[in-house]
């Protein structure tokens, strides 16, 4: 017993050590506890985010250094206090309260002290900074823009949020990521992709070399850079012409669906979300809810198109062969529908298919609407065919353009008039407004130009996209560049076409024309209420319009929407006019159309159901 | 002195065994110590490098001892303890503080613990008194000098303050167990420990019902021939009732804080989770690391060199009392399954050679340096792997330290020249 007893005790000691040693290395044990190890730290080295070029190759987005200054505070030596502060541009106390806040975050490890010095401040501290130990400038990079336009297109960046961390693993805390815009839909091109190092750390957190020798470390890949579809001139000049509007342009070369300007008011410097002042111009922009500049009207807007979509209704009656060009109809300064007068504004008379057009007669317009409809036995079979014609120009749906953002506009169907009315309890008379664009169908001004792309084409559309080559492969989205038929035929175009060349010629935009350029186009004036406090009320019209040139070999096509502008030959008649010249020409010949344009803003019609007062719309301006 | 020189009958198992532990342990301080601008091994200014350094004044320590007659340790054993002694005592007037404790004289090129030197002495001191022919342990007065001369260096170094060393001295009671002291000490002991435990755990209430219960089913499946006494049982759980009573008395009020936190955080006292996780992340912050770093090992280990929580310094005191948890890391369940069986094997093999002996002190000498061994290793390895409280006693021959393994060595080498000498010094 006695001479035993030490070996036991030493066998026992051994099973019971290596038992514990299994429960910890076998059973606790797991392979990727490298991701929690405290002792692995991974620094990412980022690289430059791709630079961003216009249709030209003109730059419109790059990237500029900015410089933090960094402190570590256990190594901070005494300092002039003063002094420093006095590089720095900030107050003494400001100063007290960050270097206590850094030593509360950890005083072994680098803290902000003040980020985003200006390129002359940084000038100016870099030659002194060897007096402040302790202290040190990191080198970041913002987005820099070249322009001070299209923020709505290029988007911005910003810090990943809690949810974009927990949807996408690629992402920490810290990065920046594109929020809005090309930036948000082309993130992971323009991005390229972070390299990792891991670091050994020591348990005070210091760095102490490389984890294995940097075996598991990648490299950085370089974001490549884009080429856009935008003219950034005809963009930056839209833009001032929008000046004092509110509204959306949206421009597109039809024969390749690409888009040249797209254009909201108002707007904002995309410069204003970089650098040291970013979030109180954010907050400001943000809050800013009456006027919405964040708010990208050109794919969000959704107003009742106007008389723009009177030349679709046209075409799906001849398509549908239930008129042709000369078929006529009598215009008594407006139509009946029932025993009620709807009115019109063309003058009254006989109209046929051209002038209908470019007098923009309502009268015309229902009649040929009701005429489609009598071709078929029943309204919902009349309601199917007018639905699909209309829906294959790009209308009542998502258009699938390359921005995070869009709106689908609305083509109602027999369901929503089912639902609304009853079944069989409506007919083309109760829908007539549709005829005239008005009622309910709603399009956005991206939908409007696309549309109109599809008549200067005659008859076919690419889906609109900004996108024009990526990196030096090029390739972009098959789905760009494949042509979408509409349901109507070519040769009923051309009258449709005339019709609105004539709108130029005789028509509502006579005084528009463009010396030297052919033009088709087409007008609208579309009524709208709002609520203020709960009262529905009706204010000025919206103007809206509608043109495609050169009409033989179209260029340009493009829509025009300007909140309560009045007459679509108003303002979005004459910047439509203006933009054609300036991307056609390349210079404005008609300066006093350009003067006014730059001149007049509509900030008098927009204050006017905020006064709280009673208002007169439709005045005359000019 | 036989023909064959000083190394004649050495046994070479042992030594060999010796030098392995030796070496792994060398190689797990250079991983430990190892810094980016990589120095010579023999550098002097790095841990390894004194290591290397203080295993050779070992080797040089060790060949000393083999080449004194082995009879001059028996008959110096007394002059050695009384020297070993006094060195202690001096301790309170010269020695120098490190790390909190005064544990060392300055002898400039080297920090030298007499505590260290004291359980050579100690070992030998307690084999020469037992092996005396007047000496009977199952005589009171004989118990008393023995426990006297286990206990006063022990009671020397509670003050310094070093609880781990004075806890070790316990250790060679084994040596008295060996020899005839009452095994049923040794019994009071572990119902002492239990009690104590259970104490804590549980509390007196249940501690004296389980007793109870247990008493009364003795009685109820004993064999009918067997006769227990009723009133010694009776009385023995009285005494139980009394110390698990004075237990709470003497944790609440003899006890400092953080020595209630380390048995709170070993027995699990603390019953809200967050809280016991709490303690284990900083009073129980070495045991939390080193349980990490051994179980980030899993089976294989991460290799040589590339333990992160190692080179992160994440384990304090890895180098020293700590370095269990490198080989953890480093070499997985592999390294440490091998180091415990080596330690067992070695174990096994100088208990094989004490019993051997002839010479009653040859074997008691052998015990006191067995007893001594294990119950380092038992300490310091149930401590890194989180089976026992933190109590600071190094690993032998692994950790680092110029005294431990010096004095390790010595003490192991004077037994197995002792061993070397059997069959002539034999009587």
């Amino acid at each position: 017993m006695k001479k035993l007893l030490l070996s036991s005790i030493v066998v026992i000691i051994g099973f019971t050590f290596i038992g514990r040693l299994s429960y910890l290395q076998l059973f606790r044990f797991s392979p990727d506890q490298i991701l929690d190890d405290p002792a692995i730290k991974k620094i990412y080295d980022y690289p430059e985010r791709g630079y961003i070029y216009d249709r030209d190759g003109k730059l419109m987005v790059g990237n500029q250094p900015a410089y933090d200054v960094m402190v570590i505070p256990r190594d901070v030596k005494p300092l002039d206090t003063l002094e420093f502060c006095r590089l720095l541009g900030i107050e003494k106390s400001e100063f007290i309260n960050k270097m206590e806040k850094a030593r509360i975050y950890s005083p072994r490890l680098p803290s902000v002290l003040v980020p985003q010095l200006s390129k002359e401040d940084y000038a100016r501290l870099q030659e002194k900074m060897r007096h402040f130990v302790g202290f040190y400038i990191q080198k970041r990079s913002l987005r820099y823009y070249n322009t001070h336009s299209a923020a709505n297109v290029l988007g911005y960046i910003s810090e990943v949020n809690e949810g974009d961390l927990l949807n996408n693993p690629y992402y920490v805390a810290g990065e920046l990521k594109g929020r809005t815009g090309i930036e948000m839909q082309y993130e992971e091109i323009l991005r390229g992709r972070k390299g990792v190092k891991h670091i050994q750390k020591d348990r005070f957190n210091r760095d102490i070399g490389p984890y294995k020798n940097g075996k598991l470390d990648t490299l950085p890949e370089q974001g490549k850079e884009i080429h856009i579809t935008l003219d950034k001139e005809l963009q930056e000049y839209g833009e001032l012409l929008m000046h004092g509007k509110r509204g959306g342009i949206v421009a597109i070369e039809p024969k390749t669906g690409e888009i040249l300007a797209m254009i909201s008011g108002p707007t904002y410097d995309p410069n204003l979300l970089v650098g040291r002042e970013r979030s109180k111009n954010y907050s400001k922009l943000h809050y800013d809810t009456i006027s919405k500049p964040t708010w990208d009207r050109s794919i969000l807007a959704q107003p009742s198109p106007g008389s723009p979509f009177k030349t679709l209704n046209a075409l799906i009656a001849l398509q549908e062969g239930v008129i042709d060009p000369n078929t006529k109809f009598t215009c008594y300064h407006g139509f009946y529908v029932g025993n009620t007068l709807r009115g019109c504004h063309c003058g009254g008379g006989v109209r046929n298919l051209n002038s209908g057009i470019y007098q923009s007669c309502n009268a015309y317009f229902a009649g040929v609407f009701r005429k489609i409809y009598d071709k078929y036995d029943s309204t919902d079979e009349g309601m199917d065919a007018w639905d699909k014609h209309i829906k294959s120009f790009g209308l009542g749906g998502y258009l699938g353009t390359d921005l995070p953002t869009g709106a689908p506009g609305r083509i109602p169907d027999k369901e929503y008039y089912d639902k609304w009315y009853g079944d069989g309890r409506w007919a083309a008379s109760t829908i007539i407004s549709n005829s005239i664009g008005q009622g309910e169908v709603a399009a956005t001004p991206l939908q409007l130009a696309n549309m109109t792309a599809a008549i200067a084409n005659r008859g076919y559309f690419y889906t609109p996209h900004v996108i024009k080559s990526v990196g030096n492969s090029g390739a972009i989205d098959p789905n760009f560049t494949t042509p979408h038929y509409t349901t109507i035929e070519r040769k009923y175009f051309e009258p449709v076409i005339q019709g609105m060349a004539d709108v130029y010629n005789y028509g509502t935009a006579r005084w528009l024309k463009i010396p030297g350029v052919d033009i088709a186009g087409k007008t609208g004036t579309v009524e709208n209420y709002i609520r203020v406090n709960g009262e529905r009320m009706q204010l000025t019209d919206h103007s809206v319009f509608v043109a495609f040139a050169p009409v033989e070999n179209p260029q340009i096509a493009l829509a025009v929407y300007i909140e309560n502008g009045y007459f679509g030959a108003r303002y979005a008649g004459h910047i439509a006019s203006l933009l054609i010249e300036k991307y056609i020409k390349g210079e404005i010949t008609r300066k006093d159309l350009e003067t006014r344009m730059l001149e007049r803003t509509l900030e008098r019609e927009y204050a006017k159901p905020y006064t709280g007062e009673p208002f007169k719309i439709n005045e005359r301006e000019w | 002195m036989s023909g064959k020189g000083p190394f004649g009958r050495i046994d070479w198992i042992t030594v060999i065994l010796y030098a392995l532990l030796v070496f792994i342990g060398w190689i797990n301080i250079y991983s430990t110590s190892l810094t980016d601008t990589s120095l010579s091994i023999f550098d002097f200014s790095t841990l390894y490098g004194k290591q290397l350094f203080f295993i050779g004044l070992a080797f040089l320590g060790v060949i000393f001892v083999l080449f004194v007659e082995s009879s001059f340790f028996e008959r110096f054993a007394s002059i050695f303890y009384v020297v070993s002694i006094v060195l202690l005592l001096g301790l309170f007037v010269f020695g120098k503080k490190i790390a909190g404790a005064t544990s060392w004289y300055d002898l400039g090129f080297f920090n030298f613990q007499p505590s260290e030197l004291a359980k050579v002495t100690t070992a030998l001191a307690l084999a020469k008194f037992l092996s005396d022919i007047q000496t009977d342990i199952r005589t009171g007065r004989h118990q008393l000098y023995a426990l006297t001369i286990i206990l006063l260096p022990a009671l020397l170094i509670l003050p310094q303050p070093d609880p781990g060393s004075s806890l070790i001295y316990f250790s060679l009671f084994f040596v008295l167990f060996r020899e005839g002291f009452p095994l049923y000490y040794l019994g009071i002991l572990l119902v002492t420990v239990i009690l104590f435990a259970t104490t804590l755990m549980y509390g007196t209430v249940w501690v004296v019902i389980g007793l109870v219960t247990l008493a009364l089913l003795i009685y109820t499946f004993k064999k009918a021939s067997l006769k227990i006494p009723v009133l010694p049982v009776i009385g023995a759980i009285v005494v139980s009732t009394l110390f698990s009573l004075s237990v709470n008395f003497v944790f609440e009020h003899v006890f400092e804080q953080r020595h209630r936190d380390r048995f709170a955080l070993w027995l699990s006292l603390e019953k809200d989770e967050k809280k016991l996780e709490e303690i284990r992340k900083t009073i129980g912050y070495n045991t939390y690391q080193s349980e990490k770093a051994i179980e980030s090992g899993g089976f294989f280990g991460k290799g040589f060199l590339e333990g992160t929580r190692t080179k992160g310094d994440f384990v304090p005191e890895q180098h020293s009392d700590y370095i269990f948890s490198s080989v953890g890391e480093e070499w997985g369940f592999l390294g440490t399954a091998t180091v415990i069986i080596l330690f067992s094997i070695f174990f096994l093999r100088l208990i094989f050679i004490a019993e051997r002996q002839k010479s009653d002190f040859s074997r008691m000498y052998g015990y006191g340096v067995i007893s001594l061994l294990v119950f380092h290793y038992f300490i310091n390895i149930g401590m890194v792997i989180g089976l026992l409280p933190t109590i600071g006693v190094p690993l032998p021959f692994f950790s680092y330290g110029g005294s431990g393994l010096i004095f390790f060595s010595m003490l192991l080498f004077i037994f197995l020249k002792l061993d070397s000498n059997r069959l002539k010094d034999g009587i």
